[in-house]
């Protein structure tokens, strides 16, 4: 694996090898000293065109408990216009000596530029492009489900076991909110359905994008019958953009009369939570709009997992790094020992 | 510290088999176990008992030595529970040599309940070569915790070390060439069904030396 | 002015007008003199261009190109645009207005012709803006265009669409008065805000905003029952959904006087060469999908569109070498467009070359009124016409080198790939711009 772009990229073995070499990070996170030598000597250069502070101090965590060294640049979107910045910037990291790059790009496509277009011969790994794909996102959420809901005992049983080797088989998965604006959710649909997971995208007719008929997944505009038929084991609320939902300021071009209906037909709130079977987990990428797509009540809820998230981000973002960097990339075989 | 074998060995040379293709058995399947006796006994010996001992396997192979390793303990000394004393260090995260090879799986690291602080650890390999992968596991035990002693038990010591790393009990010392390669079988991991390919025959046992091909190849760990 | 003696007299021995039976076709005195037999004996002050198993067409017209001159010469100039035209097998070319400064006044639109009639290599009716500044808000000056020395026929905003109903009806009213045809790019605005590719399967993975057929379709709808409304003949600019040909379709029927534009690169290419974020292929209107494709080439074969425009736009290295964000839209095609053209048209047996003639150069050209007159171009292959012609070898094969075209800039989808047919040569008025494949270089400013 020389990049990491898509999730539509990885295959199955792919992805369960992220998902054990990142169970095996995390255990090594829980010890007192939490460093391990493995990158060391190597150059990660975070490179965040749009501003993330949560991805990129995730980032930068995973990379320095790998005792690589890590160089950030920030670059907002109003200085840097035009696309020839990020050709001269990309070659300014080559001269540099960057073994990776990290890239949020507001868009699409950027980090696919920058890995094929000959500037930089770094492993290029997609923080966030645009609305395209957020691949480390999906993952640590397949890791996270994985550990949640995979390996259970018998029904009622609160006991995991070890999923080390295991897919996602049989998990239904509910994804709630903006579909046709988020990367997260396209990277969750192909890295899910890959995993053998199976998918429900639920959102207003507005957020859902022409052509979403050809994922593999299905869709559906109501939330409460989705929750209620297909019982899911994990839902997933996406950020929504207040600045969308509004009726005035985007003039005709609002995807939403108002945020209020929004909550109201396609918030997770109390109730909502209170239809959902026992052992399900409630997920959110962060930030979240307590109030607006997921009531305070279900965000602080036991069975909300989001917190673990970012602890599980740092993880996946370790294996990522790992397997992209410690090996010698021009003998690339099965590799599996 | 002596630089040879910590303990005299006395066991009777082998009688080499050559196999068809240039592989020669070195050990078998009652030299293996034999050693393991011994070894467990000098374990015990050296340490006056068995208290506070944490026997660590390196994966693939120190695993298997290790549990087997345990059971003879507990055979020597009552009131040991084998599964107490077990552990498995993966040091794949501390080697010097990642870039050289495509990247390596990253094994488990289980721990027996009681920890290592304060603990006699014998690290279980089943071959001793450069000594790098015991550098290794000497880095990833200074970052897991902080044991009283260190010890190494090795099965076979085919010699060529690179760095000042001396095992405290070896199975057999076989001095070797460096184009040669050792391998080891095991059933537990190289046992049908997980282990050899399709050869239809019941895997036992064996340390085997055959001549390493010309090509550069990462099978092999030094 | 007047054509020259010191142009030498041609003989075009054994090319095939149209296709058809082989001839010699004579050039003298900027006219076709002669039909002879073929390979009939030649005079000794004629000089022979040996045309054996080469099609002779009319000289191409194109009714839409960008020039890029005055404002972005970093990307083509009329020198370097003409001269790819001419190397394309063109005779004339409508110049686009979305120049900086806009041509929307006589003077710039006067300096535009005037440069290209130096240069030399084809003639250049510049277009003239619908609008000041392109803005959409104000009628330019477009009687004054007409009147000028340019003496502009076409009118677009191209580039921007007339989106006002009430700008567009004024315009198309206005122009009736001298036979002038408003050009539209059909492109609703609100509805493709931030649009980068079609809208459709493939944008939806990408992540890329869409540019949904519907925007295209719905100011056509507008526009022909607009035009029918006041009487006026409209020119609809690079059709490329279905949907459009569709209407077009319904609207001659109506006995709508509207006429119709496609690409060649809408002929042949899709949205999922965007798969790969290559802003080479990003373009406005945006490639569609294959069915689209299907749908062009039988409205082009059936006369539902009438020509084919190349919409050649060329752009400096920085403005494609990034993300597909921030790249410029456009692709140049005056060098490619006969071969496309041949290959997804005439090689596959929905068209011939008289077929190709009409589309590349007689209908243009009755399109853009330039067709009468001394200056007259899309005329007949026949005795007493002007002598522009152009030669193409229909067998043989060239790959495509975005590198070293005659055009300044390089982003030509078509690189690395095999294009049929290549032009031999190319005459205006007699005089030749084109020998052996390769442009007649000619001192700037002598007029010949």
């Amino acid at each position: 694996m020389k990049h990491l772009l898509s999730t539509a990229d990885l295959t199955r073995a792919d992805a369960i090898r992220i998902l054990d070499t990142a169970a095996q990070m995390a255990a090594t996170q829980s010890r007192e000293i939490k460093k391990l030598p493995t990158l060391r000597g190597r150059t990660v250069v975070n490179l965040f065109f749009e501003d993330s502070t949560r991805t990129r101090i995730s980032f930068e965590t995973a990379a320095k408990r790998l005792s690589a060294d890590v160089i950030n640049f920030s670059a907002k979107g109003s200085s840097v216009s035009k696309g020839e910045s990020l050709k001269d910037t990309a070659l300014t990291l080559q001269a540099m000596g960057a073994d990776a790059v990290v890239i949020r790009h507001q868009a699409s496509g950027a980090p696919h530029t920058l890995a094929h277009a000959g500037w930089v011969e770094a492993a290029v790994v997609n923080a966030g492009d645009g609305m395209h794909q957020h691949p480390t996102q999906a993952l640590l959420d397949a890791f996270t489900m994985r550990r949640h809901l995979v390996g259970r005992g018998a029904a009622g049983s609160a006991v995991v076991g070890d999923p080390t080797g295991q897919d996602l088989a049989g998990l239904r998965v509910a994804v709630v909110g903006d579909v046709l604006h988020s990367r997260v959710a396209r990277s969750n649909v192909h890295l899910l359905h890959t995993l053998g997971a199976q998918v429900t995208l639920v959102a207003p007719p507005t957020l859902v994008p022409v052509g979403v008929e050809t994922w593999p997944c299905d869709v559906s505009y109501h939330l409460d019958e989705v929750l209620a038929e297909t019982a899911p084991d994990a839902v997933m609320m996406l950020r929504v953009q207040r600045e969308r939902m509004s009726g005035s300021g985007a003039g005709g071009g609002a995807f939403f009369p108002n945020p209020l209906e929004y909550t109201r037909n396609f918030g997770l709130d109390g109730r909502r939570l209170a239809l959902l079977p026992d052992h399900t987990i409630v997920m959110h990428p962060g930030p979240m709009n307590r109030g607006l797509e997921i009531s305070a009540e279900a965000a602080d809820s036991p069975r909300a997992v989001i917190v673990e998230q970012v602890a599980n981000g740092v993880a996946v973002r370790m294996a990522v790094l790992y397997l992209l960097l410690a090996g010698d990339a021009s003998k690339e075989r099965a590799g599996l020992e | 510290m002596s630089s040879g074998p910590a303990v005299p060995s006395s066991e009777p040379t082998v009688t080499p088999e050559d196999t068809s293709d240039g592989v020669t058995t070195v050990l078998g399947e009652a030299e293996i176990a034999r050693a393991l006796t011994r070894i467990a006994h000098e374990v015990v010996e050296r340490n006056k008992g068995a208290r506070d001992l944490v026997l660590l396997g390196i994966p693939t192979r120190g695993v298997p030595l290790a549990e087997r390793l345990a059971e003879r303990l507990a055979t020597i000394e009552p009131g040991l529970v084998p599964a107490d004393v077990v552990g498995e260090l993966d040091v794949t995260m501390y080697r010097d040599d990642l870039h050289k090879h495509p990247v390596r799986t990253i094994g488990a690291t289980r721990l027996p309940a009681s920890g290592i602080d304060g603990k006699i650890v014998v690290l279980v390999d089943d071959v001793l070569f450069s000594g790098r992968t015991i550098r290794a596991a000497l880095d990833a035990i200074s970052d897991i915790g902080r044991p009283r002693a260190v010890q190494l038990a090795a099965l076979v010591d085919r010699g060529h070390r690179e760095l000042p790393i001396r095992p405290d009990y070896v199975g057999k010392n076989l001095p070797t060439s460096l184009s040669e390669r050792v391998s080891v079988r095991l059933v537990e991991t190289d046992g049908t069904p997980d282990g050899a390919a399709g050869s239809g025959q019941a895997v036992t046992d064996a340390v085997l030396i055959s001549q390493r091909p010309t090509s550069t190849s990462s099978e092999g760990t030094r | 002015m007047s054509e020259q003696t010191t142009n030498p007299t041609y003989v075009l021995q054994g090319a095939a007008p149209l296709g058809a039976d082989p001839v010699d076709l004579v050039l003298a005195r900027g006219v076709i003199t002669e039909v002879r037999a073929a390979n009939s004996p030649v005079g000794d002050d004629e000089t022979v261009v040996d045309a054996t198993g080469l099609v002779a067409l009319p000289g191409l017209v194109d009714l839409h190109t960008h020039l890029r001159e005055p404002g972005r010469e970093d990307a083509e100039t009329i020198v370097s645009g003409t001269r790819a035209a001419a190397v394309g097998g063109f005779t004339a070319v409508h110049a686009m207005a979305n120049t900086t400064p806009v041509a929307d006044t006589a003077g710039v639109v006067e300096q535009v012709w005037r440069i290209g009639r130096d240069a030399g290599w084809v003639d250049v009716h510049p277009v003239g803006a619908v609008s000041v500044g392109l803005d959409g808000h104000q009628l330019a000056e477009i009687g004054a265009m007409a009147d000028s020395a340019a003496r502009v026929r076409v009118f677009s905003d191209d580039g921007r669409c007339v989106w006002d109903p009430i700008l567009m009806r004024r315009a198309l009213e206005y122009v009736k008065a001298f036979d002038g045809v408003v050009a539209q790019h059909a492109q609703e605005p609100r509805l493709t805000e931030g649009a980068q590719m079609n809208e459709g399967v493939v944008s939806a993975e990408l992540g890329l905003a869409g540019w949904p057929a519907v925007a295209e379709e719905a100011i056509i709808a507008r526009d022909v029952l607009l035009a029918e409304h006041v009487g006026s003949r409209l020119h609809v600019c690079h059709l490329s959904t279905a949907g459009s040909v569709e209407i077009i379709r319904w609207a001659k029927g109506r006995g709508i006087d509207v006429t119709a534009e496609v690409t060649p690169h809408h002929l042949v290419l899709t949205d999922e060469l965007a798969r790969d974020y290559d802003p080479t292929f990003k373009v406005n209107p945006p490639l569609r999908t294959a069915a689209d494709v299907e749908a062009v080439r039988q409205g082009l074969a059936d006369g539902t569109i009438d020509i084919v425009a190349t919409d050649h736009a060329p752009h400096t290295r920085e403005d494609k070498d990034c993300e597909w964000a921030a790249a410029a839209f456009g692709m140049t095609g005056l060098e490619t467009a006969l071969s496309v053209v041949q290959q997804t048209m005439v090689d596959t047996g929905r068209m011939t070359w008289a077929d190709v003639a009409r589309v590349l150069s007689a209908a243009p050209a009755r399109i853009g009124r330039i067709d009468q007159g001394p200056t007259a171009q899309g005329r007949p292959l026949e005795v007493g016409e002007p002598a522009n012609v152009v030669l193409v070898d229909p067998a043989a094969r060239r790959v495509v080198d975005g590198r070293t075209q005659a055009t300044a800039s390089t982003n030509t989808p078509f690189h690395g790939r095999e294009l049929p047919g290549r032009v031999v040569a190319t005459f205006l008025r007699g005089r030749a711009t084109v020998l052996a494949g390769a442009p007649v270089e000619q001192v700037v400013g002598v007029r010949s």
